[in-house]
């Protein structure tokens, strides 16, 4: 398929100023991936995968500025949880604020650190599941990734650590247009936590691949940060083998926009994907949750549980997917998303899409939006508590089934509360 | 069907219960009437489009719609975003207009039509003679009168054949005739509201009709009116390489309210066939507009061979405070369905229903669904879902739900329920929604499964064979869909479901 002259000159005005890093292992998958950007052509609005999100500030040469948020009234995420920190300052690696790269269990490595190493682990996976989750609906910002990330970390899960990998974002310049690429491999019966948290950069792009072996299990959980004006696409791409678990959460507060897609194929028999999001959206935000799930094994289960409270003008976006192969038999799908709209401004879009091929099947999906019930509202105020409280309360519980598919309390904990004490910072005067 | 030509017949089976089940196995409405065609060349040019307007002896505004139409149809290209694949339709291979050579002569009355004709529609179960009943109870015409009557327009290739109870419904003051025939009578509500619900540039196939739309039915119900009996068209494609393009316009004045009925059938061919229909109905205030289909043209044979491809826009328009329109359709025919009857709720409190069962087996593929676009206050729209699919057919459900600012305090729920039947075929659900106000709310549920085993197994110890049982499991299923026809289709509909699946067990 030739794509349009206007699809071409977006694409190319984008990537005329990136470098192709050369040389090392992953230097095949880059320019694989510069192919399939090329033919693929960056999204515009007129592409139907981007209806509800306009792509355009993620797709043009200039970094549309984001001011820096100063957050002077909470500490950072995840700060009190024992964890091995990693961060990165508008998309590079600062290695003198991070922990050493040692913990029991797990290899990591910088990606292009040991980049000499043709047999190294990384070429099994760097680029490959980008590459099979651009179909069957193209994914052009992730080929972008594999191409031209500058930097990003190599996980190879051995065993089970003992605590979660919390890869940390500082944005600290104002049109920092930051592209990282990890990968993440679990071999069979390990286990591992991993954390995100941070703004990263004026304009964040980031891919992440999963590869989880027999029985393997993997737990993300991220908090993006809550830089009002900052944008990101991210795309995590997880491949599950038999017995195997991928679970992940995602927190969003504010941001100009973000897009977060998730794809999940489950290719062996008994695994899980367990996906869910909250976001919490006040004024000029756009959120945007894409989910495509594949059962293409028997005795699959996944799980989509998104929740979004919206106000002042927010938008929130769902597009979620289960698609269930012919041989994916006794698959169990589910799907919920659901947004609470404070005020009559803001708007939620939905999605939700069922393909099934395969007959023995239990698959549904749900999908609501409205206002806070007025009878529970009115519950809550008849026995003393305050309107904002009151709201608040109903606020939180309903985001609480997203957050509850957190295994790990201490980390739902954590959650739970940024959310608390965002809703009380925000209360409307 | 050649399923079941030869019956492995278990022991205690007669031969009449084998040939009763060969019988509704088959399509039924497969055969062709032998009747002398008249034929428009092969093709589609402006001069096509021009012979059209002539033979219907339009005046010049309709043709230079017709054209402009063709004009814009010339710019645009076909969709592709339904979850349907079919061959590359060659639109110059097709013959765009064909009459029985009787009509040649418009004939004054029922008395005048070809007997051919009326023996056709007879065949089909659909009397056009005035005293009789649709039941096919033949009464005296006294008690002919307190029964219900239904007024049928039927469509014969690209020709209205007739309409009944003209003269009655003239008294009550509804207007029900073929389109052509409006367009001599009432040029003045044709132009007023032609193209105003569906406009000529609406899509591929709405802008094709727009070209070469033949004929269809016409109504208008006056204000305050309430018609006094149901209406229905039959539309019958006979000819073959012909394309069929009818428009019904359907228009119910303030507090008016009228029952329409749609049904379709078509031989059984080889090739494909083309047909795009337009529907627009507006609903001034206060207006009720019931809207039933049953579609059952020839879906094709059991290999995916020949069957209609059925790319139809259909659209209402409550436009005034308090209108109400609801689509009923059981969609069981046609090698490709590509069809969204959908609901633009103007008004305040106008309220949109959609009630659907789409049942597709063998090779069968539908895309159909529905949009409910809230623009007014306290706007309530239902959408009933039931797709059921077997054999390796596809079956897609794709709606939109959009509630824009204005529509404040206005309710949607949406159910959408798919049932798999065999493991080569595929069931989908593709809905959008789009919520902008908060005061609304909005559901949507799906779910997708396979035939209940135990209420299988609670049929079959009931002594009933596996066929009979899945047939009553899927009735059951599509009982809230079906509860919403009216009787006559109900009864068609129930019979519908079960032969539709004949062959998909076992």
């Amino acid at each position: 398929m030739t794509l349009s002259p206007r699809i071409q000159e977006i694409t190319s005005r984008r990537l005329n100023d990136l470098v192709l890093p050369t040389g090392g292992w992953s230097s095949e998958a880059r320019s694989a991936a510069l192919n399939r950007v090329q033919s693929l052509g960056l999204p515009s609005n007129r592409d139907e995968y981007w209806k509800f999100t306009p792509p355009e500030t993620l797709t043009t040469a200039q970094v549309p500025p984001a001011s820096l948020f100063v957050d002077v009234d909470e500490s950072p995420v995840f700060g009190n949880i024992d964890r091995l920190k990693l961060v990165f300052v508008d998309g590079v690696f600062d290695a003198a604020a991070s922990d050493q790269l040692a913990l029991e269990n797990v290899t990591i490595e910088r990606l292009g650190e040991s980049k000499d190493r043709d047999d190294h682990w990384g070429r099994e996976v760097y680029g490959v599941l980008e590459q099979s989750g651009q179909v069957p609906v193209a994914r052009p910002l992730a080929a972008l990734n594999t191409a031209f990330a500058t930097d990003g970390i190599l996980i190879h899960v051995r065993g089970t650590p003992s605590k979660p990998i919390n890869l940390v974002y500082v944005h600290s310049n104002e049109t920092s247009d930051a592209i990282l690429h990890h990968v993440i491999k679990v071999n069979p019966g390990a286990e591992c936590t991993i954390l995100e948290s941070g703004p990263a950069a004026a304009r964040f792009n980031k891919c992440m691949e999963i590869d989880i072996a027999d029985g393997g299990a993997l737990h993300h959980v991220r908090a993006q940060g809550r830089d009002h004006e900052r944008r990101a696409a991210t795309h995590m791409f997880a491949r599950v083998a038999a017995n195997a678990l991928f679970k992940s959460f995602t927190l969003t507060v504010n941001g100009r926009l973000t897009r977060n897609e998730i794809f999940v194929e489950l290719l062996g028999r008994n695994s899980m994907a367990h996906v869910a999001g909250a976001c919490v959206g006040d004024g000029d935000f756009h959120h945007d949750d894409t989910v495509f799930v594949t059962h293409a094994a028997e005795d699959c289960k996944s799980r989509q549980v998104f929740k979004k409270v919206l106000r002042n003008g927010a938008t929130g976006v769902f597009q979620g997917k289960i698609l269930v192969k012919p041989d994916a038999q006794k698959t169990d799908g589910y799907q919920i998303s659901q947004s609470l709209l404070l005020d009559g401004d803001s708007q939620f879009l939905a999605k939700p899409e069922l393909e099934i091929y395969a007959d023995d099947v239990a698959c549904s999906h749900g999908s609501t939006s409205g206002a806070i019930d007025e009878g529970e509202l009115f519950y809550l105020r008849a026995r003393g508590i305050e309107q904002a409280e009151a709201t608040d309360l109903l606020t939180l519980a309903f985001l609480n089934e997203a957050v509850s598919e957190i295994d790990n309390e201490e980390l739902a904990d954590e959650i739970q509360s940024r959310l608390a004490a965002w809703l009380m910072r925000h209360r409307p005067s | 069907m050649t399923v079941l030509e030869q019956p492995q017949v278990k022991e205690g089976v007669d031969q009449e219960t084998v040939d009763a089940v060969r019988e509704i196995g088959t399509y039924k409405h497969g055969w062709e009437t032998d009747i002398e065609t008249e034929y428009a060349p092969k093709g589609l040019t402006a001069d096509i489009v021009r012979l059209i307007s002539e033979k219907n002896n339009e005046p010049e505004w309709m043709t230079d719609w017709r054209l402009q139409a063709y004009e814009r149809w010339l710019q645009v290209n076909e969709p592709s975003w339904a979850m349907v694949n079919y061959p590359q339709i060659d639109f110059q291979d097709q013959y765009y207009y064909a009459r029985p050579k009787s009509m040649e002569n418009k004939p004054k009355s029922l008395d005048e039509v070809d007997p051919k004709l009326l023996a056709t529609y007879e065949k089909l179960g659909i009397p056009l003679k005035e005293q009789m009943l649709l039941a096919g109870v033949e009464t005296d015409e006294t008690s002919a009168v307190e029964n219900r009557k239904v007024a049928v327009d039927a469509v014969f290739d690209s020709v209205s054949v007739g309409t009944t109870f003209q003269a009655e419904l003239k008294k009550a003051g509804v207007i029900f005739c073929s389109f052509s025939e409006a367009v001599q009578e009432h040029p003045d509500l044709v132009q007023k509201y032609l193209g105003s619900v569906v406009p000529m540039s609406d899509n591929y196939y709405a802008t094709l009709n727009s070209a070469v739309f033949s004929d269809g039915s016409f109504v208008y119900v006056p204000e305050n009116v309430r018609c006094p009996m149901e209406l229905s068209t039959y539309f019958r494609i006979n000819a073959e390489n012909t394309g069929q393009f009818e428009r019904t316009l359907i228009i119910a004045a303030k507090g008016a309210y009228v029952s329409y009925l749609e049904g379709c059938t078509a031989p059984q061919r080889d090739t494909s066939q083309l047909h795009a229909a337009v529907v627009e109905i507006v609903a001034e205030e206060d207006a009720e507009v019931k809207y039933s289909t049953v579609q059952n043209w020839y879906p094709g044979d059991e290999n995916g061979i020949g069957g209609i491809f059925n790319f139809v826009t259909k659209r209402a328009d409550c436009r005034g405070d308090r209108a109400k329109v609801m689509w009923t359709q059981v969609e069981t025919g046609s090698a490709v369905t590509w069809k969204y009857p959908s609901c633009i709720l103007r008004g305040n409190e106008a309220q949109g229903e959609f009630y659907s069962i789409a049942i597709t087996n063998n090779y069968q593929q539908a895309d159909t669904g529905t949009k409910m676009v809230h623009l007014g206050r306290n706007t309530r729209s239902r959408i009933v879902s039931k797709g059921i699919s077997a054999g390796q057919a596809q079956n897609t459900y794709r709606g939109l739900v959009s509630m824009h600012p204005r529509a404040q305090s206005s309710r949607n729920y949406t159910q959408c329920d798919s049932l798999l039947i065999g493991d080569k075929c595929g069931a989908h659900t593709v809905p959008y929604i789009e919520v902008k106000n908060n005061s609304s709310r909005v559901e949507h549920e799906a779910t997708t499964s396979k035939v209940d085993e135990d209420q299988l197994f609670y049929c079959r110890a009931r002594g009933m064979d596996e066929e009979e049982a899945v047939a009553l499991v899927v009735n059951g299923f599509c009982k809230d869909v079906l509860q919403e026809l009216p009787m006559e289709f109900a009864m068609e509909a129930q019979q519908l479901v079960a032969i539709s699946l004949e062959g998909s067990v076992g």
